[in-house]
């Protein structure tokens, strides 16, 4: 492949055109999509798109609404507790899996069910088991302890902490199956050297194999990430963002304002916002993965 | 290292089992009913057990008649078990005028899954080769630009993928759909593949090259017969997420092409008179039965091949 | 009516028996609650015994806000269903301009709607620069106190006859264990309640000011602090009605867990699907008890532009079909909405239904919100009302600040 060639065109000809699927994509969908999104942010577009340009006017009334404030503020919430919970959490799990323990596999599978289920039985079912008239609370309180209280999917405050349970609970298997992973791959050499030095074992895992799982980190943090910035049909599913507007989130806040409000412009505005929270996060990852150093 | 011979046979059940995954990499047990070991063990335990109970409580729920779901207390196993939920849930329960519960949406399902997650992975892998061993200029900012698309809110892309349907004459069409979904797939697919192709020995590509074989050839007759688990993970994931998708099934097609999906969001958000929890559940496990049988018989494999894959990129 | 049966009798003598116009004809609508399911029903089966064609029926549930959004991405998608139900007003005024719905002032001259759509301004509302768009099916008002009979026995009290009698008995309703008020966590309930706090105890000619005008003057105005007043009462009497959807918080009334729930009258079709008498288990208050007004919003039909002659027939068989006098009977029973045309005979109604056809024959009627705001505006009331019903935090004054804002800026 370091052979150069005249044509520079014609190099890699057949890849260039099993590729056209790929550079389609990225370029009309991806791309396209996005400018055409960005484009009518900046107009008054009601249920159709049209191209009345109203400046910033529909940022301006973005920023002056108190639902998206308290979307952006459930998102924080959400996606800061969802990462480091469920990387704690997936870290954890795998290295206790990883003690040579029996039943490893049933283990395993366990742990990672939730994940073939989608959001909106996620939702469904979390929804069922925080009802306050049958679900845990009302277990708790008839095993005697009347003054239990913990209905978060009624209570505005802590709305956005009953949706992290079943985000954690569908997601964590995924994070655990990913660092176990990694955890494989460390050379079984570094036990054996951290032992006869007399190590601890958690002091091995905090100064030795995380620095060593770093690109396991990346990747998985990607997948978190970009679960969390879309997060949706869990919403929808188990709290109708409610109450109130507690549970709101902005692609929840996207979607009313697009469809149900018909104010196209708002929504668009609305996602460009996400798009650039987006590029903020991807584009410093997209650097130090393909940017800086050229892998062969 | 008290019972060294059961010990050794665990390690070797699990690595049979796992198959080609390499054992546990983590510091050696020492005896089987050290604290240590009964803290391990129980805080799994504890955690498998919250991990189950979800389940558990579909299930039982679902095997209950209405008057008892009222009295009781979710987690108590029935006292009459009734199959009923699940008959109303699979061919009875209503929306509007369909009373054909589930059963329609699950050949749609079917229809709609199979040639999403063939032309999906089709592409990607063959995208993921390319980007990995055959580097052409530019190639890596299309990667950049598909891997953002990871993060696009899909609600974002719902209008302008409208319009290019409808210009391309395929809106509400099986094969729209089989499109958008190929599309939406494309990005953590091609990283997946993108990855394994990198992780597999260089040496390989270029004898190959050395040989005279061109881009299809190598990739049929060399990448392919490698890279089983890589697309057994994909399939998997794929699988598990167009059968699992409900937004582009209920905006790129028309009711008779309806997924499965769906039909649950109707039967559940149909409420007439009273919600029935009991066929909610039966609905939702019946819509979720798919991807978990798959997970299940397949779990090894995925576990393997996210190792493979996902990771060593 | 004629005009149609002899085109079909002709057509059909035409084609000597074949099915040559029989079309499938896909009806996209939201209504999936038991009571709505038995109303939409007899559509399809009056459509079917009157026609050649097929009802195909495409329910999506979860309401409206499912629903637009697979509705309008159909028809712009460039694959339209064959009639769809919105609430009619503003909803649709692009996708008319746009030329995606059919005019349909052809049938609506054939059939005379002009002479028996009554009140007026629902034909009004169907119609664009003199062109008619849409049919209209039924009148549907907000302004509604359902009662629970029993939940009032229960806690020893009296059914209130009025709104300040219904606040006043919150506190003996909770000591008795019973929710005073229902109240589902849509947001749309929410801003429905409100408006219909609004309507009566404000006016309807304060809503009229309000959302016709855009009369911020009058949002922050006495009249509209009362209101507030009233709805912080709501507040405290909605406090732990724990549902989602409107006909599961109904069921609290119906079941005698709440004492009322502020809800149209397509509440009614859930009673009567319940075998509920109005009167002897429930009650009902129009307009409150305050101030008997009924708003004549309502649902309509309006079909998309199809290049399909056979479509283009099945939908004109519709429309004709969703207006005519038996259908109007069946249908409106059914849904607990009142008929859109005053020449039928609707002595099957009940106690409520009547005091509605006595209110609409008296002229105590009101533009529906629906017609007087965006479904932008719309979407900015639920917002604040949703967030201030479920949060005891906001003040009535902060809400009702919040509330001008949009009132200004509303288009």
């Amino acid at each position: 492949m370091a052979a150069t060639r005249p044509n520079r065109l014609f190099r890699n000809l057949t890849a260039k055109i099993a590729a056209i699927p790929m550079i389609l994509t990225a370029l009309v969908v991806f791309v396209g999509g996005t400018v055409w999104t960005v484009t009518y942010s900046f107009t008054s577009s009601k249920l159709l798109p049209k191209t009345k340009f109203v400046g910033l006017d529909q940022y301006e009334r973005l920023w002056n609404t108190p639902r998206w404030l308290v979307s952006i503020e459930n998102l924080l919430i959400y996606g800061i507790c969802m990462m480091v919970l469920s990387l704690v959490i997936g870290f954890v799990l795998a290295a206790l899996l990883d003690q040579k323990i029996r039943y490893e596999n049933t283990f395993r599978t366990i742990l990672l069910y939730p994940f073939a289920l989608s959001f909106i039985v996620t939702g469904l079912v979390w929804q069922w088991l925080l009802n306050p008239d049958f679900g845990i609370q009302s277990v708790i309180q008839r095993l005697g302890w009347q003054s239990f209280d913990f209905d978060p999917l009624y209570n505005a405050d802590i709305v956005i902490y009953g949706v992290l349970i079943a985000g954690l609970w569908q997601g964590s298997g995924l994070v655990m199956c990913l660092m176990l992973a990694g955890l494989r791959g460390i050379d079984q050499e570094i036990w054996k050297a951290s032992r006869v030095d007399g190590i601890p074992a958690w002091k091995t895992y905090i100064f030795i194999v995380i620095p060593m799982m770093r690109p396991v980190f990346i990747t998985t943090l990607v997948i978190i990430a970009s679960g969390i910035v879309r997060l949706y049909d869990l919403i929808v599913a188990q709290t109708g963002g409610g109450p109130g507007i507690a549970s709101d989130v902005p692609a929840k806040y996207v979607y009313d304002y697009m469809f149900q409000g018909q104010n196209l412009g708002q929504g668009f505005a609305a996602s460009t916002m996400m798009l650039l929270a987006v590029l903020v996060i991807v584009v410093p990852w997209a650097y130090l993965e393909f940017g800086g150093k050229k892998r062969v | 290292m008290s019972d060294p011979a059961t010990m050794s046979a665990a390690v070797v059940g699990s690595d049979a089992a796992s198959g080609a995954l390499s054992g546990p990499r983590g510091p050696k047990p020492r005896r089987r009913f050290s604290r240590r070991n009964v803290f391990i063990y129980g805080t799994l335990i504890v955690v498998a057990l919250y991990y189950l109970l979800p389940l558990y409580v579909m299930i039982v729920t679902s095997l209950k008649g209405m008057p008892e779901i009222r009295l009781g207390n979710i987690f108590a196993p029935p006292v009459e078990v009734t199959f009923q939920p699940w008959v109303k849930a699979w061919s009875e329960a209503c929306t509007g005028l369909n009373c054909d519960g589930l059963s329609r949406g699950f050949w749609n399902s079917v229809r709609i899954t199979v040639p999403s997650v063939l032309l999906s992975i089709a592409i990607a892998s063959v995208n993921g080769y390319a980007l990995a061993n055959w580097r052409f200029k530019g190639a890596d900012a299309f990667f950049t630009i598909l891997i953002f698309g990871a993060f696009i809110p899909y609600q974002v892309m719902l209008y302008p993928i409208v319009i290019l349907l409808r210009e391309m004459g395929i809106y509400g069409t099986l094969g729209g759909l089989v499109m958008v979904h190929s599309i939406f797939g494309m990005p953590i697919l091609t990283l997946l593949f993108r990855n394994y192709f990198t992780s597999l020995p260089e040496e390989l590509f270029k004898a190959a090259r050395v040989d005279g074989a061109g881009f299809w050839q190598i990739y049929l007759q060399i990448m392919l017969p490698m890279s089983l688990p890589i697309f057994v993970v994909a399939m998997i994931l794929q699988v598990t997420g167009i059968w699992n998708d409900f937004l582009f099934g209920v905006v790129y097609t028309k009711p008779d092409l309806y997924p499965m999906t769906v039909q649950l969001n109707n039967i559940v958000n149909s409420v007439q008179g009273v919600k029935e929890y009991n066929v909610n559940m039966a609905a939702t496990l019946l819509t979720g039965l798919v991807p978990l049988v798959i997970y299940f018989v397949s779990g090894k494999l995925f576990v393997r091949g996210i190792a493979a894959g996902a990771v060593k990129g | 009516m004629t005009a149609f049966r002899t085109f079909f009798a002709a057509t059909t003598a035409l084609c000597a028996g074949t099915a040559a116009f029989a079309a499938d004809l896909e009806v996209t609508h939201w209504w999936t609650s038991g009571g709505e399911a038995a109303a939409v029903a007899e559509f399809a089966r009056e459509f079917e015994a009157q026609t050649d064609h097929t009802w195909v029926d495409g329910a999506i549930a979860g309401g409206g806000g499912t629903a637009r959004p697979v509705m309008v991405s159909r028809i712009i998608g460039g694959d339209p269903m064959g009639a769809f139900q919105f609430n009619h007003g503003r909803q649709a005024e692009e996708l008319i301009e746009a030329g995606l719905l059919r005019d349909m002032t052809d049938v609506a001259e054939a059939e005379g709607w002009k002479d028996i759509v009554n009140p007026p301004s629902l034909l009004d509302a169907c119609t664009v620069d003199g062109r008619i768009y849409c049919a209209p099916v039924n009148i549907h008002s907000w302004q509604w106190l359902w009662l629970s009979n029993a939940a009032f026995e229960k806690a020893g009290l009296d059914v209130p006859s009025n709104w300040d009698e219904f606040v006043a008995a919150g506190p003996a309703l909770r000591e008795a264990g019973i929710t005073p008020m229902a109240l589902g966590g849509q947001p749309w309930q929410s801003s429905g309640a409100f408006n219909v706090l609004m309507a009566t105890l404000g006016g309807p000619d304060v809503l009229q000011k309000i959302y016709g005008d855009g009369d911020a003057e009058m949002a922050a105005g006495d009249a509209m602090k009362r209101v507030f007043k009233a709805a912080a009462d709501m507040r405290e009497m909605v406090q732990g009605s724990n549902v989602q959807d409107w006909n599961q918080a109904t069921n609290l009334v119906i079941t005698d867990q709440a004492g009322g729930q502020i809800m149209g009258d397509w509440a009614q079709g859930e009673f009567a699907v319940a075998g509920e008498v109005a009167g002897e288990d429930y009650t009902c208050l129009p307009g409150l008890g305050v101030n008997e007004v009924i708003s004549t919003g309502g649902d309509a039909f309006y079909f998309p532009v199809v290049d399909d002659e056979e479509i283009s027939a099945a939908q004109d068989a519709l429309a004709a079909t969703l207006l005519n006098p038996e259908t109007q009977v069946a249908f409106n029973l059914k849904k607990g909405s009142l008929p859109v045309r005053a020449d039928v005979d609707l002595e099957a109604a009940n106690d409520c239904m009547k005091k509605g056809l006595e209110i609409l024959a008296s002229g105590a009627i009101m533009p529906d919100v629906n017609m007087l705001n965006t479904e932008d505006t719309n979407n900015q009331l639920n917002d604040l009302f949703v967030q201030f019903f479920q949060d005891t935090s906001i003040s009535a004054d902060d809400a009702q600040a919040r509330f001008v804002d949009i009132v200004a800026n509303k288009d």
